[in-house]
C-alpha cells in the first residue's frame, strides 16, 4: 500500500463566509496538484486546512499508511507567503532551529534529509550561511525558507505560490528540488498562477461559487 | 527528545539578547522605576526601607509585562508560529521552554539586578538577600501566568494594554506573597518561610496551568 493523502468532503468558512465546500481530493505518492484559480478564491485556505492550521467547518483529511502518531498536518511541510525567519539570527542559525525543531515525518530508506549546509548549497546560498538573515533579499530569503523543506523529510509538501519573488535560475531549481522529492514518493499541493515546472501535474481549479 | 527543547530554549536566549531582542529593556525601566522612588518620597531612610521591598517587586512586576506581548506574536508576525503549532511537538512544553528562555532572557537580569538597587532604597542586607530569593522564586510565576495572556492576545494589534490588564489581576496573589515575605524576612513576629512556601507553590501551580492555558490558547489562534 502507498502513501496516500486523501481529504473528504472539506468545506471551509472564513470569518462567517463559506469559502468552499465539499471539496475532495486524493494524492498518490509521487504525485503533485496545482491548485488555480482566481484571487481569494481559497486556495491558501486549502492549503491552511490541510496543514492543520484552519480546522476545516466540516470533513476530513487523513495520511494513508503514514505514521499513525503523527496528525495529517505534522506530515507536511507548510510554505507560505511567511519565510518564519528571524532577522537577527544568521542564516545557518535559522535553518539549523528548524532541522532540530521540526519532527521528521515517516523516514524510510527513500527519504533523505539533506544537513543545513547541503541544503543552502542546493539553493545557492551557500555563502551566504554566516550573514544575519536581516541581509538577505526578498528572493534569498524565500530560499531559505525553502531549504527547510530540504533538512528535514516529511512526504507532503504544501507550497504557496511557491515560486514568487524567485529568480529564473532559482524557479529551475526548484523545479528539480520538487521532481526529485515526487521521484523520492513524495507529494506536493501547490497553490499557483502559473505552470508548475513539472512533468506530470494533475489540477484542481477552484472557481467562486455562483 | 531534548535536543528540540534545546535548540529552542537556544534561539529564544539568543533573539532575547540580540539587536532588537527584549532583554535588556526590562532591566532599564527596572532601572528607571527604581531609582525615581527616592526622588519622589523624598529622603525619609525610615520610609524608603518600610516601601523597599513592595517598590522592588511592583518594578519587578511591570518590567516582566513589558516585555511579554510579543512572546508569541513575533513568532505569529513572521510565520514561524505556523511551523510550530505543525511541528509535531507537544504544545505546552514549546511554551514552558519559551517561557523559561524569556525569565532567563529577561526576569534573571531583574533578580540579579535587585540587590544593587536596593541600595537606593535604604535595604538593610538581610531584607536584599529577602527580597532578591522571593524575586527568583516568584518572577518565574509572573512569566508563566503572562504567557497565558500573551497567548490569549497574540492575534491582537498593540495587545500589550490588554495583556496587562488581564494579567495584573492574576499575579497579585504572586506580589502579595512576594512582599510579605520579604517583609517578614526584617519584621521580628512573622514568619519568612509560610509566605515564601506559598510564593514557592504559586510558581509550581502556574508551571502547570501557564503551559496548559497558553496552549489551548494557541490552539484557537490560529486561522
Amino acid at each position: 500500500m502507498t502513501m496516500r493523502l486523501v481529504a473528504e468532503n472539506l468545506s471551509c468558512e472564513r470569518g462567517g463566509r463559506r469559502v468552499f465546500s465539499d471539496l475532495a481530493l486524493t494524492l498518490e505518492a509521487g504525485r503533485a496538484l496545482a491548485v488555480t484559480g482566481p484571487n481569494g478564491v481559497g486556495k491558501s485556505s486549502l492549503l491552511r486546512v490541510l496543514a492543520g492550521l484552519v480546522q476545516p467547518a466540516s470533513g476530513s483529511i487523513r495520511i494513508e499508511d503514514g505514521d499513525p502518531e503523527l496528525s495529517a498536518g505534522e506530515h507536511c511541510h507548510y510554505y507560505g507567503h511567511l519565510d518564519a525567519l528571524k532577522p537577527a539570527l544568521s542564516v545557518l542559525e535559522n535553518l539549523d532551529f528548524w532541522t532540530s525543531f521540526l519532527a521528521p515525518g515517516r523516514t524510510g530508506a527513500r527519504w533523505q534529509p539533506m544537513t543545513p549546509i547541503e541544503a543552502l548549497e542546493a539553493l545557492g546560498i551557500d555563502h551566504a550561511g554566516d550573514l544575519p538573515a536581516a541581509y538577505l533579499s526578498a528572493g534569498q530569503r524565500r530560499r531559505l525558507a525553502l531549504a527547510r523543506l530540504l533538512v528535514v523529510a516529511r512526504p507532503v509538501w504544501l507550497l504557496d505560490e511557491p515560486t514568487s519573488a524567485l529568480d529564473a535560475a532559482s524557479e529551475a531549481r526548484l523545479g528539480e528540488l520538487m521532481s526529485d522529492h515526487l521521484a523520492a514518493g513524495g507529494m506536493i499541493v501547490a497553490a499557483t498562477h502559473q505552470t508548475m515546472p513539472l512533468a506530470e501535474v494533475g489540477t484542481l481549479r477552484l472557481e467562486a461559487p455562483a | 527528545m531534548s535536543g528540540w527543547m534545546g535548540a529552542l530554549f537556544l534561539r529564544e536566549l539568543r533573539l532575547s539578547l540580540r539587536v532588537g531582542g527584549g532583554a535588556l529593556i526590562g532591566v532599564l525601566f527596572f532601572l528607571a522605576v527604581i531609582t525615581v522612588i527616592p526622588f519622589g518620597v523624598g529622603p525619609d531612610l525610615n520610609l524608603l526601607a518600610l516601601i523597599g521591598p513592595a517598590v522592588l517587586w511592583i518594578g519587578a512586576l511591570l518590567a516582566t509585562l513589558l516585555g511579554l506581548d510579543r512572546l508569541f506574536q513575533a513568532d505569529r508576525d513572521d510565520g514561524s508560529l505556523d511551523l510550530m503549532l505543525m511541528a509535531g511537538r507537544p504544545l505546552e512544553v514549546l511554551v514552558l521552554v519559551k517561557c523559561l528562555a524569556h525569565w532567563v532572557g529577561t526576569g534573571l537580569p531583574l533578580v540579579l539586578s535587585a540587590p544593587v538597587l536596593s541600595i537606593f532604597l535604604n535595604l538593610e542586607p538581610l531584607a536584599i538577600g529577602a527580597v532578591a530569593l522571593t524575586l527568583l522564586v516568584g518572577t518565574p510565576a509572573l512569566t508563566l501566568i503572562g504567557a497565558i495572556g500573551a497567548a490569549l492576545t497574540v492575534s491582537l494589534r498593540r495587545g500589550g494594554l490588554l495583556l496587562a490588564v488581564l494579567v495584573v489581576p492574576f499575579s497579585i496573589p504572586v506580589l502579595i506573597f512576594g512582599v510579605s515575605a520579604s517583609g517578614a524576612a526584617v519584621t521580628e513576629p512573622t514568619p519568612f518561610l509560610t509566605p515564601f512556601l506559598l510564593l514557592a507553590a504559586l510558581t509550581l501551580i502556574s508551571a502547570v496551568v501557564g503551559p496548559v492555558a497558553a496552549a489551548m490558547a494557541l490552539r484557537f489562534s490560529s486561522d
